[in-house]
């Protein structure tokens, strides 16, 4: 990778030389510029390349957690009143009489053919369960992450041109109270507001047990599956039962975006080329939205990424209060019944999440930041 | 000359101080400008920048600006709206900074800031703006004015860059421009050159020009009248051309603290600061 110093060098004849220089010295700056554009997409290709990386790590460090921690596998499936020579066949069947290392090669092998091994659980492969559970948590952290964008980046902008003012004080109230309430409390009290006393919405669940099952799954997001099928009337009420858990999701995250919005709105506010705007006559909202939000964008790009990858994570505490069939559902239980296929994989898929949206943001501010190469 | 173009009698400027109380920037200036080109030199804090600043109304809102008189072109800055201000910002009043890696938007192609500061002040569309931004860029004595249009900031030189903030500033076609020490963050070389670009279109488009700088022998050489700051005052004013005999103690001793290429000297002085410098004058 090429320093700042030297590419510019590459791409610019110095400005001494600029009047003298010769139209072969113009055409080298012409012909490096695609040299840019290659070093940006080396950039990105390196970046690639750490995905496997990472990977692997996530992998061992999951395998080995659940080696070492004090549940027996074996006990989890034939239970403790089994006799000892079925107890003994499950052992060797899960292969559990091998040397560690020899364990982790083969869960490696499995896991590179796509192969998470069967839930004692559910019996299913922990593939399937994750391709059924996953979409209800990504329905629900999609809707809770565009309110909070859609909320948050505003408000932050807001609170950073009225610094100190009013303004300023409410939106920190606001996001103060929407970082340190617990979502169980403020779940709850949601839905004893919205459901029992007002009772204008539905209760916990993804859809009225009415409309279950009437639906063809085709994607497992079910405000989506409704509108392919046409049937309006289970949209709306997938909607409406999406509503209060993406509600307090979109609040809590929020909080965080909107403050780390305003952070970063004020140190661009503070810079030499906002003066420059405000010196050319231009209006506020130009400055602020063109100039210092334009800037932020690379940072807040990160932010609401990971934020979005905490959320399909899932949230454990918001699927148990509003009965959310999600991710975080899934491995809160499978961890309970002490399911380590299940808890292994559901953690691989999470780790996938979140390289995945990782590299994702990368991506976007390579195509947003000039300045990165 | 009828009128000057800009007229300050008795400026105050105060920032709030962590101590709950105010410290005085600029205390009591008086200057006036015409279609000139006026010097204003100092110490760092002496009060140049933000005298400069408070002209456009530019300083933050915490910033107690207080005068007797703070005109341009017939204009009361102290009390005008901020849409009168926001025509006169860039419109009428340029303003030069100091480092191009600073003072322009990083993430905004060269092209598209210069076209937007001549949209903000004419009426026109996207194309005839970038028109005028490529002609600036000639004006400015850019090689490649294509190519730097469609540039970012950090993709071209201290110089180019600073060339690149002119033409920004003179795309509204301003009467008056500030410079705030527009040559600091340069090489000693490029210096001359960005000078020498501001004389000419200055002087080619009959503009006021007030030059701050903290190089004594560069505003000499360069501007018209010299104004002499010292913490928030003006000590004194004359034609730059006489600024090697100023007489007022502050000036020589700031114009003998420099060395000289002919004489050898040991030791340079250091300026004794004489209380009496700030008091009152009749």
């Amino acid at each position: 990778m090429k320093s700042d110093g030297e590419l510019q060098a590459e791409l610019m004849p110095p400005e001494g030389e600029q009047h003298a220089a010769s139209p072969s010295t113009t055409g080298v700056a012409r012909r490096a510029r695609p040299s840019a554009a290659w070093l940006r997409l080396r950039g990105l290709l390196s970046n690639l390349a750490s995905v496997p990386i990472t990977l692997f790590g996530l992998a061992v460090v999951t395998f080995f957690i659940g080696r070492v921690v004090p549940i027996d596998p074996v006990l989890a499936i034939v239970g403790d009143r089994a006799p000892q020579d079925v107890v003994d066949r499950a052992r060797l069947e899960l292969g559990l009489d091998q040397p560690l290392y020899i364990q982790f090669w083969r869960y490696l092998g499995q896991i590179v053919h796509g192969d998470l091994g069967r839930s004692v659980m559910t019996s299913n492969p922990v593939t399937q369960d994750i391709a059924r559970f996953l979409p209800a948590t990504f329905e629900l952290a999609t809707v809770a992450i565009i309110i909070a964008v859609l909320i948050g980046v505003p408000l932050g902008v807001w609170a950073a041109t009225r610094q100190g003012k009013f303004v300023d004080q409410a939106v920190r109230l606001f996001c103060l109270a929407g970082h340190s309430l617990p979502v169980f409390v403020l779940g709850l009290l949601s839905l004893l507001l919205f459901y029992a006393t007002l009772g204008i919405a539905p209760g916990p669940g993804r859809q009225s047990i009415y409309f279950d099952g009437m639906v063809d799954v085709h994607t497992g997001i079910l405000t989506i599956d409704t509108i392919i099928a046409g049937d309006w009337p289970a949209f709306w009420d997938a909607l409406a039962h999406l509503a209060q858990p993406a509600g307090v999701l979109a609040f809590f995250s929020l909080a965080y975006i909107a403050r780390m919005t305003r952070a970063f709105m004020l140190a661009e506010l503070k810079s030499e080329y906002v003066t420059t705007a405000r010196a050319k006559g231009l209006s506020s909202t130009r400055i602020v939205w063109r100039h210092a939000f334009g800037n932020i964008m690379v940072p807040l790009i990160t932010v609401l990424a990971m934020t979005y990858a905490g959320l399909l994570e899932g949230a454990v505490l918001t699927e148990t209060i509003f009965s959310w069939p999600g991710l975080g559902q899934y491995l809160t239980v499978s961890l309970l019944n002490a399911d380590m296929n299940a808890v292994l994989g559901a953690t691989l898929v999470v780790g996938l999440i979140y390289v995945a949206l990782n590299l994702l943001a990368d991506l976007l501010y390579r195509l947003m930041d000039p300045r990165v190469k | 000359m009828t009128q000057p173009l800009v007229e300050i009698q008795n400026l105050r400027v105060e920032f709030p101080s962590s101590s709950g109380g105010y410290n005085q920037a600029v205390r009591g200036v008086s200057m006036s400008l015409g279609r000139e080109k006026l010097g204003i030199v100092g110490e760092s804090g002496s009060g140049k920048s933000v005298t400069g600043r408070a002209l456009m109304r530019l300083l933050p809102e915490a910033a107690r600006v207080k005068a007797d008189k703070l005109v341009f072109d017939g204009v009361n800055v102290l009390s005008a709206s901020e849409r009168t201000m926001r025509g006169l910002r860039g419109g009428r009043i340029g303003l030069i900074l100091q480092d191009p890696k600073y003072s322009l938007n990083p993430v905004m192609t060269i092209g598209a800031q210069i076209a937007e500061a001549w949209r903000a002040h004419n009426k026109g569309g996207k194309k005839e703006a970038l028109e005028a931004a490529l002609n600036l860029l000639e004006q400015v004595r850019i090689r490649d004015p294509r190519r730097v249009l469609d540039s970012y900031p950090h993709e071209v030189s201290g110089g180019m860059g600073q060339r690149v903030m002119i033409a920004m500033m003179l795309a509204p076609n301003p009467d008056m421009l500030i410079a705030d020490e527009p040559t600091s963050a340069l090489d000693a070389s490029v210096q001359a050159e960005i000078l020498r670009l501001i004389d000419d279109l200055v002087s080619a488009r009959g503009m006021g020009l007030m030059l701050i700088s903290h190089d004594l022998p560069l505003v000499a050489r360069f501007c018209d009248r010299v104004a002499v700051m010292y913490a928030g005052q003006v000590m004194e004013t004359l034609p730059a051309q006489d600024l090697h005999h100023a007489e007022h103690a502050y000036t020589r001793g700031l114009l003998d603290c420099m060395p000289h290429l002919s004489e050898k000297r040991a030791r340079l002085p250091v300026l004794n600061r004489d209380p009496k410098w700030l008091e009152p004058r009749s």
